[in-house]
């Protein structure tokens, strides 16, 4: 069984509100000494592959990136917590991608170097767009049926994957047929494991192969969206802070306030 | 410029009326028509739905009722959104941004090689015309306008970010209503099959759709603590959420998580309870109407995406306010 595991590189999303900048006529951040990561639910997309493989057995576990050179540290760290093989694609030629180009990226590099492959993993939502699109896209563009939210990954019945997923209202299991794409969000089950200082020595002396974008479709090779403006929220730092010498008087005050914007 | 709010009407969701508010708002930006159409297993809650569309501003209204749609697999609902939207033939096509929504959006735009543009809680008009979408980026962190540059675009919209107020009264004329037959989605085999659910203990309202949040932090310090605010979201009529720390804790199962790696709420009032206010936690509640906080901690960042804060003990003051609260109900039943 071949496993593909999507990563991206992305600005730390732990970095504090107070230090994120932007600049807005590149529509992008302008933050000082920026710390680039693995986005948080690729991890745990690489942990419940991972799992999956153990529980499997016979299987590998391939890390795919779309980016610049410095991506390689995030399939450095993918390779550190147990993935097999890695993958590059130069996102040059694509400057800076939107979500159909990136899955178009990925699609075709997943059939030119990776193919066959039978299951597909990417995080919910990246922790720089927050958009949640590029599994579905991905998933459509090679004709796989999609299963999103999923939690722990086991094998099923034969030519199938039994996944306990995430629901609105608690979890579900469902069996998909392969090849699937599995889209994961975070769980105690799915905590990523930690990579020994030993791996971690033994990924910086691999060198990680790279692959141009390949032949994407001609509209793939412009954005669909873009943006127009990217600002920092009005944080109002208008907070009314409720005074009170004692909790009853305090209480009383805010049951004031509560009454003031309808919720009581 | 068409734009089809999608509703669908299955018997749980009830968050249909802030897409054909968000349909409406793109509507009028755009000087363009707002259609909605209905799909749903059940002809009769379609029907039902329809009628309250109209109320919400709809021009016209499509109906695609079958019993193929109990099946919630994605594969069945986009081949049936796929059809409408060949037959509707929309600029801009909406859907609410629930777990359903999420996959449903970019897969039906790439269907119809539309544009797809994720978890919108707004929308304007540029000068030369353009619509522009609002969307929170970086975990909140930013909030960007995205321009779409395909002649289709499908939207997906942040639960509770749009107004559900219905603008008129009466019925729908009969001929303002369509019918749409869905003979893909019938001959659609999903890939993926439900095998069983487990369904959480849950009183009162589901996070996302709760017009009160009670959330609790690492401050709460224990499992004990929650039961304290779960009286207190009970008595608002609210459901209870949490910060990663406390989740992170082992205090309450994930699915109450709110932030970046959790649940996204936009109530009317969040009260932060012993939560500090990270980046990663004030994500999720962006959205949120009214903010008001309880803190030892008079420097927390949580008082800074506050609009009311009480500086103080929240074991002194929470079950205060729940008895207090309690007075008042039993003085006047009908209050609260």
């Amino acid at each position: 069984m071949r496993i593909v595991v999507c990563v991206k590189q992305v600005l730390d999303p732990e970095l504090p509100a107070e230090e994120f900048v932007v600049d807005r006529a590149a529509r992008r951040p302008a933050v000082a000494n920026p710390r680039w990561v693995m986005s948080t639910f690729d991890e745990i997309a690489l942990e419940v592959a991972l799992q999956m493989r153990e529980a499997v057995g016979e299987a590998s576990v391939v890390a795919l990136t779309l980016g610049g050179p410095s991506a390689d540290e995030v399939l450095r760290k993918a390779l550190a917590m147990g993935a097999q093989e890695a993958l590059r694609i130069d996102a040059a030629p694509l400057g800076e991608p939107d979500g159909v180009q990136t899955a178009a990226a990925l699609a075709a590099a997943v059939r030119a170097h990776l193919w066959p492959v039978d299951v597909v993993v990417c995080g919910r939502q990246a922790a720089d767009t927050d958009a949640g699109q590029v599994g579905p896209l991905l998933a459509e563009m090679l004709g796989f049926p999609v299963v999103t939210n999923v939690l722990r990954a086991r094998p099923g019945a034969p030519g199938t994957l039994r996944l306990e997923r995430e629901t609105e209202e608690g979890t579900e299991v469902v069996e998909a047929q392969l090849p699937v794409l599995l889209t994961v969000t975070n769980a105690e089950c799915n905590v990523p494991r930690m990579p020994r200082v030993r791996d971690i020595m033994a990924a910086q002396r691999k060198t990680v192969p790279t692959v141009g974008v390949g032949d994407l479709p001609p509209e793939a090779m412009s954005p669909w969206t873009t943006l127009a403006d990217l600002e920092l929220p009005q944080t109002e730092g208008r907070c009314q802070m409720i005074e009170g010498e004692t909790v009853e008087a305090k209480v009383e005050a805010l049951l004031a306030e509560l009454e003031r914007l309808k919720v009581v | 410029m068409r734009v089809l709010a999608v509703v669908l009407s299955s018997p749980s969701d009830s968050g249909w009326a802030e897409v054909v508010g968000a349909g409406r708002a793109a509507a009028q930006a755009a000087g363009g028509v707002l259609e909605v159409a209905v799909l749903g297993p059940e002809e009769d809650v379609t029907q039902e739905v329809a009628r309250e569309a109209w109320r919400g501003g709809a021009e016209r209204i499509w109906l695609a009722a079958d019993p193929v749609l109990h099946d919630l697999s994605g594969d069945r609902y986009v081949a049936a959104l796929t059809e409408v939207a060949r037959t509707v033939q929309p600029t801009v096509l909406l859907l609410r941004a629930d777990a359903l929504g999420a996959e449903l959006g970019p897969r039906v735009a790439w269907r119809l090689q539309a544009a797809s543009i994720p978890d919108v809680v707004g929308v304007r008009r540029d000068p030369e015309g353009a619509l522009l979408w609002i969307r929170p980026m970086y975990g909140g962190k930013a909030l960007a306008a995205v321009r779409s540059h395909r002649p289709v675009t499908v939207v997906t919209v942040r639960p509770r970010a749009f107004s559900a107020q219905p603008v008129r009264s009466g019925d729908p004329s009969p001929e303002g209503i369509q019918t749409v037959s869905l003979e893909e989605a019938v001959r659609t085999v999903s890939r993926v099959r439900g095998l069983e659910h487990r369904k959480q203990e849950a009183a009162g309202p589901r996070l996302e759709e709760a017009r009160v949040v009670v959330g609790g932090g690492r401050g709460i310090g224990g499992e004990e603590g929650f039961r304290v605010l779960e009286d207190l979201a009970r008595l608002l009529g609210g459901a209870v959420g949490a910060s990663r720390a406390a989740v992170d804790a082992g205090w309450v199962p994930g699915h109450l998580q709110i932030g970046q790696t959790g649940k996204k709420i936009a109530p009317e009032l969040y009260l932060a309870v012993g939560i500090s206010g990270a980046s990663q936690h004030l994500a999720g509640v962006s959205g949120a109407r009214h903010i008001v906080a309880i803190n030892t901690d008079p420097e927390a960042p949580i008082f800074k995406a506050a609009e009311v804060g009480v500086v103080g003990d929240w074991k002194e003051i929470v079950p205060r306010l729940v008895e207090r609260l309690r007075e008042r109900k039993r003085a006047d039943p009908q209050d609260l």
